[in-house]
């Protein structure tokens, strides 16, 4: 009577492969390719899709190919975990690329860490560098560095008492937590802190009560997706005339068109030298990877580039230069993994690497602009 | 020889169980099976509220984070150790069932289904937004079992992947016998009765609303260990564990698979878990092929897959 | 006091919508017996089909059209395909087929169009309107009106065509209704074609204000699906009240109590309400039939 379910299991082991022969790098990505951080993981996918082609086609990494074996965890940690896993026992991946979220990254380094495979993440969270892990790696600023951007300012501009409209995801949540860390430092004080959750059509009450409270000189709203959007359309529909910021999870074209050109001007927010790539100058470091980036990926996706697809680029760069400095197209992890804590001057679309032992995430604070929107466009403030 | 259906449903799990790892080509599929061993505690309650019961939910995934966060915050706050923390997941699961059971299971089909939805979705809404205690969306780190650490003072040196797929299956296969004996018992018996007709059982003096109660309260406690093993292997717990699609993948599981036998949703949970994994490939068509599965399995073997087959089986050989 | 309006205001948006979406659980129930969870993916492939033919060049109205009969035809097919075929099966089968439906509609969504979010612009432009202190958008006011006109044409549908009152016939007793020769199948297809054109409409009416992407259906039907057992299900008046109690409620949480928590309060009412009457607000009272 066991026969249907060995039949089964037989059918799911075949189905599923055997690990093939090693005759290229293999690099493991697990993204949030669908689900709620779908907005960041899609272009993740998307670059990493692109550029490993591109790679192959320019002759490999040491003249051999790379190959990327790509996962979709739809933002869920568990499924993250699963897949990690499957990466290195199964895939025998030499590093790992992604995690879109904090949650799924944290998932991702403790395989990573009790199997010694070089991780990078792509995910803002402080904690997933913070204390260092000595396998994980990671390209995007933290949540807590794009708090002090914004936050520096505000000081600059005079502000001291400001409202917070975040989203409940893990992404305005985390950074919730890590500006509220930091506003002693600026002596800014949050004086009205609402929340929404990220299905939400309406936060009119939320920005009403925001422009109730007594004294609120600015308006930051960090968040992802629909949500900033509405947010911006309602704030323009209250007629809300203060400054407001928002936060490098809308970092990309996609943010103007949701809200409105005409809604979403003068607002502000940390960005990368990715979404200004026509206004750099001539001598800007970053001014040829963001072009040749952003050039490739509008070719090829026909949209335009955002911020997180940058994160991909980056952290396969990182990468690539470590495989490569390493010399050997079969690289021992924990050699790999020294290569890339070697990293030294590397130029990405998100800022220049350099990590160090008690560092990696290798980037300060002046590799964030602090972008405006002006009639439709970013561009840099002075 | 003559076995009794129980101990031939437990033989072929015992069988299966420490045999599938003879076909692994990789360590990672200890994780695969030990997912579904988890997942086959979950719907083996689901068989008692569904399958024997004739209840609904559509919010157990609650129990499940209830479980989970109960071992993540338990031994940090309260200083149980983590063992423990897993008996008190499930009698803090227990508790609430019990509280929120006695009015809700006066309701019948999608009325229940709205208020156990409504349920778990408050308790998915508190882990979520009480970050102070459970580190918000996410997530929050959960202590050490120390099991492996015994392994190794005891001088085996086992891995994470090995060790969870042996617990995992050990405490699937305690359930599985406590359901199955549970079926042979007055209380199963009674519960069967009012599955088939509420008012019938009630006229031959069945205590309707205690009976249900039972079924739900201890539903949620297969639900809560099945939390606590999740956060206890992946030492990270995320609000998912408490979501609406983890609420409906249980259920699913349990109903394709066949609600009415512990096997059946154990095989459910089986086909569920693996697919996402045999779906990488065309991992683009994953929705639309889960969908379409979902869909035509309830169409032509409405009893789920496992009896179906069995049943096609046995027609060939009668034959 | 300006506040409070601007917050009914809010909720009277959201609660339209809603209020549509209770709607179509509520004429699919009422035909068949069946909780459609695909309600949701009505309303994105409304917003979304919309999107797209406004993107490849159609006049607004037209793609409007041309949305509403797609997703219409889509209904019957769901119901031809999916629904009918499972006649009689017990409530757990019928969720776990209608979910089915719903995650493989996001799925054919995500592939077809794309996973991009999407709007278009609002159909009488994007300039707040004042009233009394509270703002209010001009779209907003599309979608109380598509409401409140989606029910005055149903309610006339029901109670002055010879269809309509086939309909309720089939509701209250479908066995008798066949008996008197109405067509029991037309009136499944014809209710499921209904539904899905009234989450079309929903869905177009609504995107300029909320955006739409392939993933939000989910959370969509959820909602609906609270606000047409809190109305009592199968009772059109009930969806309508439902949801508009709902979408009003959050917005006054949203204002006056905790932004965090207010889905909770919708929850915790429906549990509450629910408790003391089993039917809902204004369902029917059922009888066990032995």
């Amino acid at each position: 009577m066991s026969t249907p379910k060995s039949l089964a299991l037989a059918a799911i082991l075949l189905a599923m492969g055997s690990p093939a022969a090693l005759a290229q790098i293999r690099i493991g990505a697990t993204l949030a390719e669908t689900g709620p951080a779908g907005a960041l993981g899609d272009p993740e996918a998307k670059t990493l899709r692109l550029l490993v082609e591109q790679i192959n086609a320019a002759g490999g990494v040491l003249g051999e190919p790379l190959e990327l074996v790509l996962y979709d965890d739809g933002g869920d940690p568990n499924n993250a975990r699963t897949y990690a896993t499957r990466l290195v026992e199964h895939d025998e991946v030499v590093a790992i690329i992604g995690g879109t979220t904090t949650g799924t990254s944290l998932a991702i380094r403790s395989v990573a860490e009790d199997e010694e495979i070089p991780f990078i993440s792509l995910a803002g969270g402080i904690e997933i560098i913070d204390p260092v892990h000595p396998f994980t790696f990671k390209t995007p600023h933290t949540d807590r560095m794009a708090c002090e951007k914004l936050f520096e300012d505000m000081q600059a501009q005079g502000i001291t008492r400001i409202g917070m409209i975040s989203g409940t995801d893990g992404f305005g949540a985390s950074m919730r937590n890590q500006c509220l860390d930091v506003t002693a430092g600026y002596g800014i004080e949050i004086a009205a802190d609402e929340r929404y959750a990220p299905g939400d059509a309406d936060m009119v009450p939320q920005l009403t009560n925001i422009r109730n409270t007594e004294g609120v000189q600015a308006v930051l709203n960090p968040g992802f997706g629909a949500g900033p959007a509405i947010v911006t359309r309602n704030y323009r529909q209250l007629g809300i005339e203060l400054p407001f910021y928002q936060s490098h999870g809308v970092a990309g074209q996609a943010y103007i068109d949701l809200s409105g050109a005409e809604n979403a001007e003068g607002v502000r927010l940390p960005g990368t030298a990715l979404l200004i790539a026509d206004q750099l100058t001539e001598d800007d470091a970053q001014r040829a990877v963001v072009t040749a980036y952003r050039d490739a990926y509008v070719g090829r996706y026909n949209e335009p580039v955002s911020t997180f697809g940058g994160y991909a680029h980056d952290a396969l760069a990182i990468l690539v230069d470590a495989i490569t400095r390493n010399g050997e197209a079969d690289p021992d992890p924990v050699d790999l993994r020294d290569a890339i804590e070697a990293t030294a001057g590397l130029v990405g679309t998100t800022g220049t690497y350099s990590f160090a032992a008690d560092d990696h995430l290798g980037l300060d604070l002046t590799a964030f602009r602090l972008l405006q929107i002006q009639g439709g466009t970013w561009s840099e403030t002075p | 020889m003559q076995l009794k259906p129980k101990y031939l449903s437990l033989l072929i799990l015992v069988l299966l169980v420490a045999a599938a790892p003879l076909f692994f080509p990789s360590g990672f599929y200890y994780r695969v099976g030990a997912l579904i061993f988890i997942n086959g505690i979950a719907v083996t309650g689901m068989v008692i509220l569904i399958g024997y019961a004739g209840q609904i939910s559509l919010g157990h995934a609650g129990f499940a984070g209830i479980g989970a966060y109960s071992c993540a915050l338990a031994p940090v706050y309260l200083n149980i150790p983590p063992v423990a923390a897993i008996a008190f997941g499930a009698a803090l699961s227990a508790a609430l069932a019990w509280v929120v059971g006695r009015p809700i299971l006066k309701l019948h089909g999608y009325y229940l289904g709205v208020a156990t939805l409504g349920l778990g979705i408050l308790i998915s809404m508190v882990l979520l937004n009480e970050a102070q205690w459970t580190g918000g969306p996410d997530g929050i780190a959960v202590p050490d079992l120390g099991l492996r650490g015994l392994l190794r003072d005891m001088g085996l040196r086992v891995g994470a992947g090995e060790l969870w797929y042996w617990v995992a299956a050990l405490v699937m296969i305690l359930g599985a016998w406590l359901a199955l004996n549970l079926f042979d018992s007055p209380t199963g018996r009674a519960l069967r009765a009012l599955h088939g007709s509420e008012v019938a059982a009630r006229t031959i003096g069945i205590d309707v609303p205690r009976h249900k109660l039972h079924a739900f309260v201890v539903s949620a406690v297969y639900a809560s260990v099945s939390g606590s093993l999740l956060a206890q292997m992946n030492r990270l717990i995320t609000p998912d564990v408490a979501g609406f699609m983890h609420s409906v993948q249980m259920v699913t599981m349990a109903v394709l698979g066949g609600v009415s036998s512990v096997l059946g949703a154990i095989f459910g949970a089986t086909i569920l878990t693996a697919l996402p994994q045999l779906l990488t490939v065309f991992h683009q068509y994953e929705h639309m092929v889960l969908g379409l599965v979902m869909i035509l399995v309830m169409i032509f073997l409405p009893d789920g897959l496992l009896p179906s087959i069995l049943k096609r089986l046995k027609g060939r050989n009668e034959e | 006091m300006s506040d409070l309006l601007q917050f009914l205001l809010s909720g009277l948006t959201v609660g339209a919508v809603y209020a549509l979406l209770a709607l179509g659980f509520t004429i699919i129930f009422n035909a068949s017996g069946v909780v459609n969870f695909a309600q949701g993916e009505f309303v994105m492939l409304g917003g979304m089909a919309t999107a797209f033919g406004i993107a490849a060049g159609l006049p607004v109205p037209l793609a409007a059209l041309l949305a509403i009969l797609g997703t219409a035809a889509l209904g019957v097919a769901l119901n031809a395909l999916a629904i009918a075929p499972a006649r009689g099966a017990p409530v757990v089968s019928l969720i776990i087929i209608t979910i089915g439906a719903a995650i493989f509609l996001q799925g054919a969504a995500g592939l077809l169009f794309d996973k991009q979010i999407h709007r278009y612009p609002g159909f009488s432009g994007e300039a707040a309107l004042r009233i009394l202190g509270a703002t209010i958008l001009p779209q907003s006011l599309w979608v109380i009106a598509g409401a409140t006109l989606t029910f005055a044409l149903l309610w006339l549908f029901f109670s002055r065509t010879l269809t309509g009152k086939a309909v309720l016939a089939t509701a209250n007793n479908p066995l008798a209704a066949s008996l008197v020769g109405i067509n029991t199948r037309a009136i499944m297809a014809l209710s499921f074609g209904l539904s899905a054109a009234i989450g079309a409409v929903a869905g177009l009416l609504v995107t300029p204000i909320t955006m739409t992407a392939y993933n939000t259906g989910v959370a969509l039907a959820l909602s609906g699906f609270a606000a047409a057992m809190l109305g009592g299900l199968g009772s059109p008046l009930g969806a309508l009240v439902g949801g508009l109690l709902l979408g009003v409620l959050e917005a006054l949480t949203a204002g006056y109590v905790s932004s965090q928590y207010k889905d909770a309060v919708s929850f915790i009412l429906i549990i509450l309400v629910l408790t003391f009457l089993p039917q809902g607000l204004l369902g029917r009272k059922s009888t066990d039939r032995v």
